[in-house]
């Protein structure tokens, strides 16, 4: 009734061509007001530029820094593989070892945490408590957590696991999760419909829909875990950063490069199968 | 049957979806449920098996009262009435056969279906509903690599897995081009005679509803607003069902087809 005419209405009251305007200007989106715009911009720059102003430089310093940085990067052009291979050899077996069974360990906690903590299939209570676990295992850098486990534990691999299994729980609970949120909800309808338990629910409508992205992630997290172990070994717990920073300490930048290099060529492998692997899956 | 009383729904947000309808369904009936977009008709049949949980009223299968049942029990009622959907709503990562046998989840022990180890029974039912609704020579394959009107199939296959005793199709052919349509049409009430199914069909298509079904309950805003036979919906029915319109031209369509 009130379609018809309203259609009708369309129809009758168009204008010939000429009338209509002939250009179109975006509309703003956000703030509608021109001033308001203009002063918060010249606000930004302001402040941008009394930022900047307020950081000292101190010139002989930036000198014996480029001094420095320059043998470094001439350390890092003659990488030295050979004099500390022992030492390298021995942080990369370790390294590689926390950053498996700290993935393994993660992925097997933040599968049960992950699925807790969407809100449309755990219960409200469970809700909460899994996103508490979240929130706190996101909220601590690993270095942070790295440092609390190296002073519980004492230094070595053992805290870096840990660290890395704790760090994984908050990465891959929350985007598993978030994925679990984003499913298409007349899957799981159907399946509800068949008079499917909750058990049933999840393993034939949900995780059919995000085991690509789950597993995926666990690829994506296991070379962060190795990047990490790489940096929190700096604070002693183990690896490769163990090994990388007592060669800085040493000055031995030939060594640090060889490193380095080494850090790089093992991401890049991890990355390049691991988007062979997510391609594969789907 | 199904005997459905006082049944309504109110939204959290307020809308109010069901406005005291009640009606009942004896054995072997198929009824098209017609009606605007946002009559309710949707609600109406996720009520029935509650998946939609209503705000009062009573819904109850041969006798058994659905309404107020506990979960556990709910589950035991689930798998007595199938359901079908509008965009399918097949697992489409899983295999056709999975699909089939997941309408026998609400019978096997979880650890039966996580191993996919189905009693034989089931199995061998599932293969002939396969080749009922023609579909024997996919049971492999993945359920996306299907096309709509055999996805469609895929999904009745599921719903009559679970023995039921009434069928809830919601807008089987919404998503299908009009002579598959017609086809699952055909299908569904070929299948609901065989087995003496009741089943409630919600369908936005008028003229299908009028050739396929015994019965049409009309719902308008939330209400019945017409429960009878497709040769009684007239032209008048129609107006106090969709609003105004020029309706001429859909019976000179339903005299064609």
């Amino acid at each position: 009734m009130v379609n018809s005419a309203d259609d009708s209405g369309l129809l009758a009251g168009s204008k010939s061509g000429a009338a209509y305007p002939a250009t179109f200007k975006r509309p703003p989106m956000f703030i509608q007001r021109a001033w308001l715009r203009w002063v918060l911009w010249t606000l930004a720059l302001v402040w941008f530029v009394l930022a900047i102003s307020t950081i000292e430089v101190n010139w002989t310093r930036v000198a014996e820094g480029l001094d420095r940085g320059w043998r470094f990067v001439k350390g890092f052009l003659t990488p030295d593989f050979i004099s500390r291979w022992k030492d390298i050899y021995a942080g990369l077996v370790e390294s590689l070892t926390m950053t498996f069974t700290s993935t393994v360990t993660g992925v097997l906690l933040s599968v049960p945490v992950g699925i807790g903590a969407a809100r449309n299939v755990a219960p409200r209570f469970i809700y909460y408590v899994c996103r508490s676990i979240v929130a706190v295992s996101r909220s601590l850098q690993e270095i942070i957590i790295a440092i609390l486990f190296v002073a519980m534990f004492g230094f070595g691999p053992f805290a870096g696991y840990l660290t890395l299994s704790f760090a994984t729980i908050g990465f891959l609970a929350k985007l598993l999760a978030e994925d679990i949120e984003d499913i298409d909800e007349s899957q799981t309808e159907a399946i509800r419909a068949t008079g499917a338990s909750w058990l049933q629910l999840i393993n034939y409508a949900v995780q059919p829909q995000v085991m690509p992205r789950l597993i995926g992630l666990s690829l994506y997290r296991l070379d962060i875990n190795f990047r990490e172990s790489a940096v929190i070994g700096i604070v002693g717990a183990g690896g490769i950063g163990a090994t990388l920073n007592t060669a800085i300490d040493r000055y031995e930048f030939d060594s640090a490069g060889a490193i380095l290099l080494i850090i790089i060529l093992i991401v890049m492998l991890a990355e390049y199968s691991s988007g062979f692997v997510r391609k594969w899956v789907q | 049957m199904l005997k459905v009383s006082h049944l309504s729904k109110t939204y959290a947000a307020g809308d109010k979806a069901l406005d005291d309808v009640s009606f009942d369904i004896p054995a072997g009936q198929v009824v098209g449920l017609i009606g605007p977009s946002g009559a309710g008709k949707s609600t109406l049949i996720r009520c029935i098996n509650r998946l939609v949980e209503p705000s009062s009223g009573s819904v109850s299968l041969g006798g058994t009262v659905i309404t107020g049942m506990s979960s556990g029990e709910l589950r035991a009622v689930r798998r007595r009435i199938g359901m079908i959907f509008q965009e399918y709503a097949l697992v489409e990562r899983l295999s056709v056969m999975e699909n089939v046998l997941s309408g026998r989840l609400g019978y096997v022990s979880f650890w039966r279906s996580f191993l996919r180890r189905y009693p034989a029974a089931d199995v061998r039912k599932a293969y002939a509903l396969l080749d009922r609704v023609g579909l024997l020579e996919h049971a492999r394959k993945r359920a996306d690599a299907l096309s709509g009107g055999q996805r469609q199939r895929v999904g009745i296959a599921r719903a009559l897995a679970q023995d039921p005793e009434l069928l809830l199709i919601d807008e089987p052919t919404a998503s299908l081009d009009p002579k598959t349509s017609r086809q699952i049409m055909r299908l569904l009430i070929e299948i609901c005679s065989e087995r003496h199914l009741p089943a409630i069909i919600n369908i936005h298509d008028v003229v299908l509803a009028r050739q396929f079904t015994e019965r049409l309950i009309g719902l308008q805003a939330g209400r019945i607003v017409f429960d009878g036979s497709p040769a009684e919906l007239t032209e008048a029915v129609l107006t106090r069902i969709y609003g105004e319109e020029d309706w001429t031209t859909l019976d000179n369509e339903a005299e064609a087809a």
